[in-house]
């Protein structure tokens, strides 16, 4: 067994409790009977983030796993606290607490000693491992199994033919590098861009992919969070410029075959390059944040009807619960596909930028 | 927490996440994969090469060897000509010779023959000399009886030698 073998299995040895200490709280302050059904609120809450990882509700419990928040505050220094503390967000614990409604909705703040939020208190610095961060490092680890094993095969046969599980992955590698990467940085340059490019592709691909998966630690919506993918967007930002060259960059602020008076005394052009360098990530942000939420957002749609339908009456729910479970089905195999043509479309317009940065004169 | 508000938290936790599978995968996974591909397609681009190198040597070999027979097959023709002339020639140098010895052999035989005709002409000439002795006692002893006995064999006598 090779050396990231080992560590892969520790880590995941070391993670593993974590996820097993679900634990459930009786909610007797809000009984669920008499909260009625929002379907708006329930979706927005699934595709959110969160303190801990929602399972299920039973006889107006739920069952949650917790999961560590990690707080920084001026004041009262480094805090690190499992979130069953909060009691799912109705208790208050060493002076923090979840924010319940307000635009702030959902987030830790300090509060006073009767529970309410105190405004004038400074904001804590949070680096809690949510929902999503749990799913992401869960998808990080997946990724690193699938790879490093491949990789291994790959060490011991060069030569032969892939079997197994390289076989399945060897396909989608060859894309990337043979129909995304070389097409659009050239056949000269694009060696060095191939590990950031292949990490980004399959990044994305399996958070989406293990995001469709309904089922802890999987499901969490972690691409369609704006946090990651603008996050992506940032890495694929810093590494488009940082390769620029002198073509680049003389396009930019010097652009050629432009009259002079677009560059001075105002300047025009640099400007609109400018603002063009920034726009190029933040449309790859809201493209992923977009098409992947909005993926959610519909199959949880389709499922909500069944308890909308519900609520008129039993039978309606579970008749609606036909069309409903149809529809869900075609709109998860509709986001098979979309998962991997976002992680397509986010690693080929990278490419082709990096490929605009480092492209001799013409 | 809002759909559309970054969060500090997430967004500081997914740069570490992506950072640190970036240089893991990079170190551990990319590197001997992509050398792998790159190693397998030169492996196979070699093998290419190598068979279209072989196919034009076994062609080579075969314009070689048609080149071969087909020399060879020239070869043969010549020599069955160069045989068949020597043939024709011995065949009229043997008949020639064969002509003049038979030439040579009517030759002698013709001198023999002549020598022998020579012989016998003369050994008739001595007969016809030692008959006309004969002849000529025969007469003589006759005309000693009568005249004309000794005329009537002459006379017989001289039909005799024309009958001969």
């Amino acid at each position: 067994m090779s050396l990231p073998d080992k560590m892969l299995r520790s880590l995941i040895i070391l993670l593993f409790p974590l996820f097993t200490g679900i634990y459930a709280s009786a909610a007797e302050e809000n009984p669920l009977e008499e909260v009625k059904f929002e379907p708006g609120a329930f979706i927005f809450d699934h595709i959110g983030d969160a303190y801990e990882w929602h399972l299920f509700d039973i006889d107006g419990k739920h069952y949650s796993v917790p999961l560590p928040v990690i707080l920084y505050h001026r004041e009262k220094g480094l805090n690190i606290f499992m979130s069953h503390r909060f009691q799912h967000g109705y208790a208050t614990y060493k002076g923090f607490g979840v924010v319940t409604d307000g635009p702030e909705k959902g987030k830790i703040r300090v509060v006073r000693e009767d529970g309410t939020v105190d405004p004038d208190a400074a904001r804590p610095i949070d680096i809690s491992i949510t929902k999503n961060v749990t799913g992401m490092i869960f998808a990080a680890l997946v990724m690193m199994a699938i790879f490093l094993t491949v990789a291994k095969r790959y060490k011991r046969r060069p030569v032969s033919s892939p079997s197994g599980i390289q076989s399945l992955f060897e396909p989608l590698i060859l894309f990337v590098i043979d129909d995304i990467v070389k097409p659009a940085i050239g056949e000269k340059k694009y060696i060095p861009f191939l590990p950031y490019l292949l990490t980004l592709f399959f990044f994305i691909w399996i958070n989406n992919m293990l995001g469709l998966i309904p089922i802890f630690p999987m499901g969490a919506n972690v691409t369609g969070n704006i946090s990651v993918a603008g996050g992506l967007a940032l890495t694929s930002f810093l590494v488009i410029n940082l390769s620029g060259n002198r073509q680049y960059w003389q396009h930019i602020f010097n652009t050629p075959h432009v009259p002079l008076f677009l560059k001075l005394p105002i300047p025009i052009m640099p400007v609109i390059e400018v603002v063009g360098i920034l726009t190029k990530p933040f449309v790859l942000m809201v493209r992923l944040f977009a098409n992947i939420t909005a993926g959610h957002i519909i199959t949880m749609g389709f499922f909500t009807l069944i308890f909308i339908f519900g609520e008129v009456s039993p039978s309606f729910g579970y008749g609606g619960s036909v069309l409903s479970v149809g529809f869900g089905i075609f709109i998860t195999f509709l986001e098979l596909l979309v998962a991997l043509i976002q992680a397509y479309v986010f690693t080929l317009l990278t490419s082709l930028f990096i490929g605009m940065a480092v492209a001799d004169g013409h | 927490m809002d759909l559309i508000t970054p969060d500090f938290g997430l967004f500081f936790w997914m740069l570490v996440t992506f950072t640190l599978v970036f240089l893991i995968l990079k170190k551990f996974a990319w590197k001997p994969i992509v050398q792998a591909l790159k190693e397998r397609e030169e492996n196979i681009q070699e093998g290419i090469e190598n068979a279209e190198t072989a196919r034009q040597e076994l062609e080579n070999v075969k314009i070689k060897s048609d080149k071969i027979i087909s020399e060879s097959i020239v070869e043969r023709d010549k020599l069955i000509r160069q045989g068949r002339e020597i043939k024709e020639k011995l065949m009229v140098e043997a008949r020639d010779e064969a002509e003049k010895e038979a030439r040579k052999m009517v030759d002698s035989a013709k001198k023999l023959i002549e020598e022998e005709k020579t012989a016998a002409v003369n050994q008739i000439k001595e007969q016809i000399a030692s008959l006309s002795v004969e002849i000529a006692e025969r007469i003589l002893r006759k005309k000693l009886k009568d005249d004309a006995d000794q005329t009537e064999l002459m006379n017989s006598l001289l039909d005799e030698f024309k009958l001969n």
